[in-house]
């Protein structure tokens, strides 16, 4: 299957979507600064992988698909469990990249300029997880 | 007080801008790439460059693998939840999360402390 954008999606979304994974996503960058302030950056830096929005995105994508299903009067729960779920197992893998984004930084930022790092760190983390993405995919 | 809420500010805005990016990207397994972008590291150790200096984000890094071997092993109990038992995913993806903090911490304490 080809990799597509599809920006019609976009008006699909209800503000209160968006505005639930702005204050997620706030909230789990607060909270990982107060943390690291009050337990240290060694206990802090668990929660720069913590699942935040996780839960609101799998929502979000069981919504859409069951209300695709619905408008051709049919029942979209299966469905919509379906998508999450595939959505999820490609999180497992963008996770891999991940991992590799956090071993560059910890390895790298002290000795190179640390935003050429962060840059390089992420770069790795596209290049893992869509290697890791297609590898799956032809097996 | 201001530095929490620059925290919150840019947090939300960098986790917004990739969730976006996986709403637009069609299929829905290559979209899910983007639940596990570093966003909240990207806002995260950004702010604390400027801050705290390199050493604290090297060592905020090194136990991020912790937390993301805990990620690793959520989303695909949650993959594998959600399509074995058809739950709603509010329930598969909430009942799941503490096993991202036992996983994480277990880590953290066995192998990076």
């Amino acid at each position: 299957m080809r990799i597509q954008i599809d920006f019609s999606v976009l008006g699909q979304t209800e503000w209160r979507d968006y505005a639930l994974r702005f204050v997620l996503g706030g909230l789990i960058t607060a909270a990982a600064g107060i943390i690291a302030k009050q337990f240290g950056p060694s206990i802090g830096g668990l929660f720069l992988a913590f699942p935040a929005i996780f839960p609101a995105s799998a929502t979000l994508i069981e919504k859409h698909e069951k209300q695709k299903k619905e408008n051709q009067g049919l029942d979209g729960t299966a469905r919509g469990a379906q998508a999450a779920s595939i959505d999820a197992a490609g999180s497992a893998m963008g996770s891999i990249g991940l991992l590799v984004f956090a071993v560059v930084v910890s390895k790298f930022v002290t000795s190179y300029q640390p935003w050429t790092v962060l840059i390089a760190a992420t770069i790795s983390w596209l290049t893992v997880s869509v290697v890791s993405w297609q590898i799956r995919k032809a097996m | 007080m201001i530095e929490i809420l620059v925290r919150f500010l840019v947090g939300g805005v960098v986790v917004s801008a990739f969730a976006v990016i996986g709403d637009v990207i069609k299929p829905k397994s290559f979209a899910g790439l983007f639940g596990a972008a570093p966003s909240v590291a990207l806002a995260t150790l950004g702010l604390t460059i400027a801050s705290k200096g390199p050493a604290y984000v090297a060592t905020e890094a090194h136990s991020m693998i912790a937390g993301v071997i805990a990620f690793f092993i959520y989303a695909s109990v949650v993959s594998w939840i959600m399509m074995q038992y058809k739950v709603k995913a509010i329930l598969g993806t909430l009942y799941a999360m503490p096993l991202w903090f036992g996983v994480a911490f277990s880590v953290w304490r066995l192998w990076l402390k």
